[in-house]
């Protein structure tokens, strides 16, 4: 453990960097730049994970300084593996989504070195919220990071984009809200003068306000996720978000929902959560199926890839709440892979977009014989969310299953449906758009160029990669995922095996 | 033989500044030549503004009094000098936008669109009597907050309110909007003034005196006249409410604020309600405060009325300051959430500091948005109607980006100050651990979600559409105005990140609570 400020390093670098770009006056430069401080923060967020060790303290990399006296508020920020995970997934997104939006804003309204330094405030604050261990600090974070997201996709993103945007904020905005009034009670129920996490584990002990607390949570991180029924914002904006947003939208954006119903939801209030099961998981199931229906029927490639992930991120609850070592590493390996998998559906998505000015399947045809890198590049990333073996989100989806069984058997086989409904909504798209005679419309499309493969080849690399060898992110996870389900009182249930006689 | 009653000068000093150079002002206007007038005015009003903040800041070094001047009548305790300190404050910067002579109308006699308004216009006639009138209003508003007796408390808000319905009336454009704003400011004005004068004779009736101590120590023993107190309490809260704009009493608001000069929007949008609240707090909790039984379900239900209504209606509008009058009430519904959180001392001074606290930023952050409002003109002045601000944010990105983070300020998004302060009242109210309460809280942020719909909706226009052809013009902004939204700006952002400082001013003002 050294002394260096990792966490504040990382975030002063994205501000630091976001500020420097806003004030460049030419376009290119500024989106060089842009790169340039993202692959830093991406070589520091390396450096910090190799130095982490994984079966040391819970929390490393530890900053606490006093904030606002006054409420109890700090500035702190640590790492679990949990929250360093994710840290790393935004760091490896972000140089990534820079580059694939290297021509984006240029079709938008405003200046292109706003768009960029956007992307560096929000990069900023998906550290912060990741790494924030103290309530408040997590809140503030929480609710500061729609601003980005509101202009990025309402200045850059498409036809309906204010409406979007607008929809999105309005939802986030009253689920934090709502949290926002949980959020004091807990202060005040916990009667601590301290907002710290580790302060406030197993403060609230009566049965009546744990559950009203969790409520207040819960709702914000289930709009956030989103679970069904509070989804419907998630296909618009990431239909209208332009794709590098909608990269980090439903990449690390949402998984702020998820990291919170495991980190808060379930240790703060263990008991609630408990009571709560039931109804999370029928909620987890219904939109495992209903998402992956709703996305057979779509005609709109990104709202297609929206409906995928409520229906990937009705899994992740699902792990989550099924309180299994497994199935919780699993929900968080699964927030991981989903990030990266989703990531490039869209990516490639964006550039078929781009390409032909359409983001309607019926408008494509064959473009697998004009483009056979891109229609490449799609398939594998489709076939990465139908989590087929040997890709990474296979591994986490299996483990999220399996861990679920162990406890709740009929939601874990219902949940195995999705399975087979991904193989249809993603094959089909794939054949409708790719496969068959050669719309004439997409006759003339150019192949990936030198930097679009840049922007594929490092993520399915990793998809790839950790399909096959996920031994490294799961050493991270598991700890920390144990040391979480300690603090919620639950132990695995024990492996009914049938013993045989005379063997 | 009568004994002189002694008067505390020193603790009295701000207000005495502020009203002496009111009167030389007034002098000024009758003595000086035309041409002097505007150039001895302002800096008048400023250094009188000034001198009486130095005077409140000295007050409060050298120890805040315990018991209250003017044989009891003016109370100068820890809680009046931060509001006092507040108001100057705001009052300073509202003063600094009154600086712009464009506002105002050149001859307020005469008739909207006559010869003689004409001539007025080439002439460049000027009336300076704003100045000494708007240092009345400010010195009643001082005055409001601070009256310990009921008497006072009806001299000061007469002595702040004539001059805000007459100011009300000298906007320079939409003069027959200014005029009928003023005339209806006026009677309203008039008629709760009457149910506030009614209400202190019912009180006088049922305690035997005006003195706000002397009322709560009567609430411990005066019995059989319940009926004197209640609906003498009721008619006090009539005219009370009526000057923070709570619903039912809130229709005033959107027609004054959007026919006033737009300066004086800003001075009575933020230094008004700072003082009136002031004043509720005063009557409620030292008169009233062991009756809280009896006021506070009524209060309840005026606070939630009032939060729905500012966020409903103001979704309706269409022009821009009434907009942010409606989002003015909700901001007044929030504000009462904190005046109901009362319980033991410590419970209070938690209340009581989350008030002042948010007090500061709603009102600093209201002058810079009124501020931006100025410098939006079409040619016939202020571009007052919503659509004529689309594209601002293309137009003119850096005034667009102040008023957006103005408006997100309003709706309370953490790291403006909007936030802390919204956090400041409700986790006080929380605190109280009543469930009718943290109910209250509840539908307070859902209001407060409603009403970020329309702040955002102003948002979209700005940076989401697509500018009009003749758009609005952006003025260059002279000295002052710049200073102002600057000033406010800085605030917001200061206030949103580091509000630790101004928090152990109000805490430490509101420690002592006010004295009986």
């Amino acid at each position: 453990m050294t002394a260096i400020p990792w966490l504040s390093i990382l975030m002063g670098v994205s501000v630091l960097g976001a500020l420097g770009v806003s004030f460049l006056k030419n376009d290119k430069l500024a989106k060089q730049a842009t790169l340039g401080v993202s692959l830093l923060v991406l070589v520091l967020a390396v450096v910090m994970t190799v130095g982490f060790s994984p079966n040391g303290d819970r929390f490393q990399y530890a900053e606490t300084y006093d904030w606002i006296p006054s409420f109890g508020v700090h500035y702190a920020v640590a790492v679990d593996g949990v929250a360093l995970v994710l840290i790393l997934l935004s760091a490896v997104l972000v140089p990534i989504v820079v580059l694939a939006s290297w021509h984006d804003a240029e079709q938008g309204k405003r200046s292109v070195r706003t768009y960029f330094a956007l992307l560096l405030v929000l990069e900023a604050m998906m550290i912060g919220v990741f790494a924030a261990t103290d309530v408040f600090l997590f809140y503030v974070f929480f609710e500061a990071m729609l601003i980005p997201m509101y202009f990025m996709i309402g200045s850059y993103g498409g036809a309906q984009r204010s409406y979007a945007a607008v929809k999105f904020l309005l939802y986030s905005l009253f689920g934090g809200l709502l949290m926002l009034v949980a959020v004091i009670a807990l202060y005040n129920v916990a009667d601590k003068n301290s907002f710290l996490f580790p302060d406030l584990i197993g403060a609230v002990t009566d049965p009546t306000t744990q559950k009203w607390l969790f409520l207040g949570f819960f709702i914000a991180f289930a709009i956030k996720a989103p679970l069904w029924p509070v989804h419907t914002w998630l296909p618009d904006a990431a239909a209208q978000a332009p794709a590098g947003a909608a990269v980090l939208l439903v990449g690390v954006l949402d998984k702020v929902g998820t990291y919170g119903m495991l980190r808060f939801c379930l240790e703060l209030f263990p008991d609630a959560a408990k009571w709560a099961t039931p109804v999370v998981i029928a909620l987890s199931v219904i939109g495992i199926v209903y998402g992956a229906i709703v996305a057979i029927g779509q005609t709109d490639i990104k709202r297609l890839i929206a409906y995928t992930s409520i229906s990937h991120f009705g899994f992740i609850t699902m792990g989550v709440f099924a309180m299994t070592t497994t199935a919780a590493s699993g929900a968080t390996l699964y927030m991981v892979n989903h990030g990266f998998s989703t990531g490039v559906l869209f990516l490639v998505a964006g550039f078929l977009i781009y390409r032909r000015g359409s983001q309607f399947i019926a408008d494509y045809g064959g473009v697998q014989k004009v483009a056979p890198l891109l229609a490449g590049a799609f398939l594998i990333a489709g076939l990465s969310g139908l989590s087929l073996p040997g890709l990474s989100t296979f591994v986490s989806e299996f483990m999220v299953l399996l861990g679920t069984y162990q406890r709740y058997a009929v939601p874990a086989i219902i949940g195995t449906t999705g399975v087979i409904l991904a193989a249809i909504y993603i094959l089909w798209m794939y054949q409708r758009t790719m496969n068959g005679p050669t719309a004439e419309s997409v006759a003339e499309m150019k192949d990936l160029n030198g930097r679009e493969r840049w922007v594929v080849a490092p993520l399915i690399a990793l998809i790839v990669v950790l399909g096959f060898f996920p031994k490294p992110l799961l050493d991270v996870i598991n700890p920390a995922v144990k040391e979480s389900l300690v603090n919620v009182k639950v132990t695995d249930p024990a492996p009914v095996v049938a013993v045989k006689e005379g063997q | 033989m009568i004994t002189a009653p002694t008067i505390e000068y020193f603790a009295l000093a701000p207000l005495l500044v502020i009203f002496g150079a009111a009167i030389i002002g007034v002098l000024v206007e009758a003595f000086a030549p035309r041409y002097l007038r505007r150039a001895i005015q302002i800096p008048l009003t400023l250094l009188s503004l000034v001198g009486a903040f130095a005077l409140v800041i000295l007050q409060t070094v050298r120890g805040v009094p315990t018991t209250p001047a003017a044989m009891g009548s003016v109370a100068v305790d820890g809680p009046t000098l931060f509001i006092w300190g507040t108001i100057l404050v705001l009052s300073f910067v509202s003063v600094l936008l009154i600086n712009d002579e464009d506002q105002f109308v050149p001859s307020a006699a005469a008739v909207p669109g006559s010869a003689e308004e004409e001539k007025a216009i080439t002439e460049g006639a000027a009336h300076t009597e704003v100045y000494p009138l708007a240092l009345f209003a400010i010195g009643g508003m001082l005055l409001f907050p601070a009256s310990n007796d009921l008497l006072i408390m009806f001299v000061a808000l007469e002595v702040m309110s004539l001059p805000l319905y007459l100011l009300c009336g000298l906007a320079r454009r939409r003069r027959l909007l200014s005029q009928e704003a003023s005339v209806k400011y006026f009677l309203l004005g008039a008629f709760s003034s009457a149910f506030f004068l009614y209400g202190t004779a019912l009180l006088y009736g049922y305690a035997g005196t005006v003195d706000l101590a002397g009322i709560s120590q009567a609430l411990a023993v005066a019995g059989g006249t319940e009926t004197l107190l209640i609906v003498g309490t009721a008619l006090l809260g009539v005219g009370l409410f009526f000057k923070i704009g709570a619903a039912p009493f809130q229709a005033w608001k959107p027609d004054v604020y959007q026919g006033a000069p737009t300066p004086i929007t800003a001075l009575m949008a933020s230094g008004t309600l700072v003082a009136a609240f002031g004043a509720v707090l005063r009557v409620f909790w030292v008169a009233l405060g062991n009756d809280s039984w009896n006021w506070a379900p009524i209060m309840w239900g005026v606070a939630a009325l009032t939060m729905v209504v500012g966020s409903i209606l103001a979704i309706t509008q269409t022009d821009i300051k009434r907009m942010l009058a409606y989002s003015s009430i909700a901001h007044a519904g929030f504000l009462l959430i904190g005046v109901m959180a009362v319980g033991d001392r410590g419970q209070n001074s938690l209340a009581l500091s989350g008030l002042l606290f948010y007090l500061v930023t709603y009102g600093i952050t209201t002058v810079g948005a009124f501020a931006v409002v100025t410098l939006v003109r079409d040619p016939g002045g202020e571009a007052w109607h919503l659509s004529r601000w689309a594209g601002l944010g293309k137009r003119s990105p850096k005034l667009a980006g102040l008023f957006a983070f103005f408006l997100l300020a309003f709706a309370g998004i953490p790291l403006t100050s909007g936030f802390f302060g919204k956090y400041a009242v409700f986790s006080s109210a929380v605190a109280l651990g009543q469930g009718w309460l943290t109910g209250l809280v509840v539908l307070a942020v859902v209001a407060s979600a409603a009403a970020a719909f329309f702040y955002v909706r102003v948002i979209v226009l700005m940076f989401f559409s697509d500018p009009s052809a003749d758009g609005p013009t952006v003025v260059t902004p002279s000295w002052a105005t710049s200073a102002v939204v600057g000033v406010s700006a800085f605030a917001t952002v200061a206030l949103g990140v580091f509000p630790q400082p101004v928090l152990d001013l109000a805490e430490k003002a509101a420690k002592t609570l006010f004295v009986q």
